[in-house]
C-alpha cells in the first residue's frame, strides 16, 4: 500500500445513512496533512456527520449505517477488528458547544494523559501547564487549577477543551463550528489559535461562516446536501470556482 | 361574574385545599408521634437491648432494633446501588439497543410495583429451600430486591440527562466506554444518583413487610449474618401489639427514633451532595 505522506485522511465512496435517511452520498475527498481544511456548505447538509465519521464517533448513535472506506495514514479505519479508542486518540475533537468534563480545570487537561500513559504526576503537571500555556489560558487559571471547570466562561471553556485535546498529542484536530457559540473576542482567540496550530497538526474545520474559512483555510471542501460539489486549494475554490453551485454559494445566493 | 374567572378561583382553591391536606397530615403524624413518644424516650431505650420482660413492662431498650435496622438497610442499599449502577449504565444507547433498554425499563417499573410482602415471601421460600432460617442475610436480600427498582430508575433518569456531547468529548480523547461511564457519566449524574440512593435507603429502613419473615426477630444484637434480628418497624409492631399501655407508648418512642434516623440521613446526605457535586456541569 503506497501511502502519500501529504494526505492524512482520504475517503472513498463514503455513504452514511442515519435512520434510513441518506446524509452523505458517495463522498470522495482528501484531507492534506499539516494544513487547515475547511468544510463549508449550508446548514444541515452533512458537514458534522462527515467530520464525526473520521474518528468513528457516529457509531455511538443508533441506526447509523456507514459504507465505503476511510483511510487515515493509509489504514482503513472502518475495518471491523480495529481498536476504536486508539483511532480516536489520534484525533482531537472541538465541538460547537464546549463540554468541559465534570472535574477541575487541571483534571480536565490531565484526563487524557492519565488514561493513556503511566506518567509520574510531575510529568503530568508539566504537560498540563504546557498545554494551558499553548492555548493562552495559563495566566487566567494558574491560581485556580483545582476549581470546577464549569465555572469558566464559555470562551475559556472552549480553550480548555482545546488544551485537553492537545494533551493527548493527536495528529488531527477535528473542529465542528468551534466559534459559533462564542462572543466575537473569544471567537477571534480560537481562530488565531487554530491558525497557529495548523503548522503542527492537521486541522479540519467545519464552518458555515464563509469569512472565517477565507481567513484561515488552506484547502476547502464544499458539501451541498450530502454531495461533494467541489474541493481544492482555498484560493482556487474561493476566487475561481468551477461549479455553478459553488459560485452561487460564494455569492450568497444559496445558504 | 365571568365564567373564566370563576374557573380560575375554583382551581386555585383546589390547589390550596390539596396543599393543606398534605401539610396537615404531616403535621398531625409528627405531632402524634412526638406527643405520645417523647415522654417514654430515654437514654436507656437507645443504649440497651430488651430484657426478657421488656414487652410486659420490664427494663431494657431497643438498641437491638436500632442496630438491626442499620445492619439491614445499609448493606442492602449498597448492594442495590452497585446492581442499579450496572443496569443503568447498560441501559444507555451506546451499550444496548432501544428495544432492549425499553423492555428492561418496563420490567423495572413492574418490579417497583410489587408489594414488599411479596418480596419477603419470595425470599422466605428460597431460604426454606436452601435450609436456612430467618437471618440478617435473608433480610438484606429481601431489602436489596425491594430497593433495586427504585434506585435503578433514579440513576437511569439521571444518566439520561447527561448530554451526549459530554460523552462524545470523552470518547474523542480515546476513552473506552467503561472509563467514560465511571469517570465522566457517574460524576455528572451524581446528584440524581445520590437522590435515588437516599430514597432507596429511606424505603429500606422503614419497610416492615419484607423483613417480617426474612429477618425474624431477636432480643439480641446480631453478631453474624445468620442471626435473626429485630428492626425498628418490626419492633414498633411488637410493642404496639402489647396490652400494657406503658409498653404501647414505647412504640411511639420507637417510631420517633425512626423519624430522627431518617432525618439525620437526609441532612447528612444533603451536605455531602453539595460537596460531591461541585464539579457537575449545570
Amino acid at each position: 500500500m503506497i501511502t502519500n505522506p501529504e494526505i492524512q485522511i482520504q475517503t472513498k465512496h463514503l455513504n452514511v445513512s442515519i435512520h434510513n435517511h441518506e446524509v452523505l452520498k458517495d463522498v470522495n475527498i482528501i484531507i492534506p496533512s499539516k494544513k487547515l481544511t475547511a468544510i463549508i456548505g449550508p446548514s444541515g447538509c452533512g458537514k458534522t456527520t462527515l467530520l464525526k465519521s473520521f474518528n468513528r464517533l457516529l457509531e455511538i448513535h443508533e441506526n447509523v449505517q456507514i459504507r465505503g472506506e476511510i483511510t487515515v495514514d493509509g489504514i482503513n479505519i472502518l475495518q471491523p477488528k480495529l481498536d476504536v479508542p486508539d483511532i480516536r486518540k489520534k484525533m482531537g475533537l472541538l465541538s460547537q458547544k464546549p463540554y468541559p468534563l465534570p472535574m477541575s480545570i487541571y483534571d480536565n487537561v490531565a484526563y487524557g494523559l492519565r488514561i493513556h500513559n503511566h506518567m509520574s504526576s510531575k510529568k503530568i503537571g508539566e504537560l498540563v501547564t504546557h498545554c494551558l500555556k499553548e492555548v493562552g489560558l495559563w495566566n487566567e487559571v494558574q491560581n485556580r487549577l483545582h476549581d470546577p471547570a464549569s465555572r469558566l466562561s464559555v470562551g475559556q471553556q472552549q480553550r480548555l477543551c482545546l488544551a485537553r485535546a492537545m494533551a493527548v498529542q493527536p495528529e488531527v484536530l477535528l473542529c465542528d463550528e468551534p466559534t459559533s457559540a462564542l462572543d466575537p473576542l473569544s471567537a477571534q482567540q480560537i481562530e488565531l489559535l487554530l491558525k497557529k496550530l495548523k503548522n503542527d497538526y492537521t486541522v479540519v474545520l467545519v464552518t458555515h461562516t464563509l469569512r472565517q474559512a477565507k481567513r484561515i483555510a488552506d484547502y476547502v471542501i464544499f458539501l451541498y446536501f450530502g454531495k461533494i460539489i467541489e474541493q481544492g486549494p482555498a484560493d482556487q475554490v474561493f476566487n475561481n470556482p468551477f461549479r455553478p453551485e459553488t459560485k452561487a454559494y460564494m455569492k450568497g445566493d444559496i445558504s | 361574574m365571568n365564567l373564566r374567572r370563576i374557573e380560575e378561583r375554583f382551581f386555585f382553591t383546589c390547589m390550596i385545599v390539596s396543599l393543606l391536606v398534605v401539610l396537615s397530615s404531616l403535621v398531625i403524624i409528627v405531632s402524634l408521634i412526638v406527643f405520645n413518644g417523647a415522654s417514654s424516650l430515654s437514654l436507656e431505650m437507645i443504649t440497651q437491648t430488651p430484657t426478657g420482660g421488656y414487652f410486659l413492662g420490664g427494663s431494657g431498650g431497643i438498641l437491638n432494633a436500632i442496630l438491626g435496622s442499620l445492619f439491614l438497610a445499609l448493606p442492602a442499599t449498597g448492594l442495590a446501588y452497585l446492581i442499579g449502577m450496572c443496569i443503568s449504565l447498560f441501559l444507555q444507547s451506546d451499550f444496548s439497543p432501544s428495544w432492549m433498554s425499553n423492555s428492561i425499563r418496563l420490567f423495572l417499573d413492574v418490579l417497583w410495583g410489587i408489594p414488599s410482602i411479596v418480596y419477603g415471601i419470595f425470599c422466605l421460600m428460597i431460604m426454606i429451600a436452601l435450609g436456612f432460617s430467618s437471618s440478617l442475610l435473608a433480610g438484606i436480600c429481601a431489602l436489596t430486591l425491594l430497593e433495586i427498582p427504585i434506585i435503578t430508575r433514579y440513576i437511569d433518569e439521571s444518566i439520561k440527562t447527561v448530554p451526549i456531547g459530554l460523552k462524545e468529548s470523552s470518547y474523542s480523547l480515546g476513552s473506552t466506554k467503561f472509563e467514560t461511564s465511571i469517570k465522566v457519566i457517574q460524576r455528572q449524574a451524581l446528584p440524581g444518583i445520590l437522590a435515588g440512593v437516599l430514597l432507596g435507603l429511606g424505603r429500606g429502613i422503614g419497610d416492615a413487610a419484607s423483613i417480617l419473615f426474612t429477618a425474624g426477630f431477636s432480643n439480641n444484637i446480631p453478631t453474624s449474618l445468620f442471626d435473626s434480628t429485630a428492626a425498628l418497624p418490626t419492633m414498633i409492631y411488637s410493642l404496639y401489639a402489647q396490652p400494657n399501655p406503658v409498653v404501647r407508648e414505647k412504640a411511639y418512642a420507637a417510631a420517633f427514633l425512626l423519624l430522627i434516623i431518617v432525618l439525620i440521613i437526609s441532612v447528612v446526605s444533603r451536605l455531602l451532595t453539595r460537596r460531591l457535586t461541585k464539579h457537575v456541569l449545570r
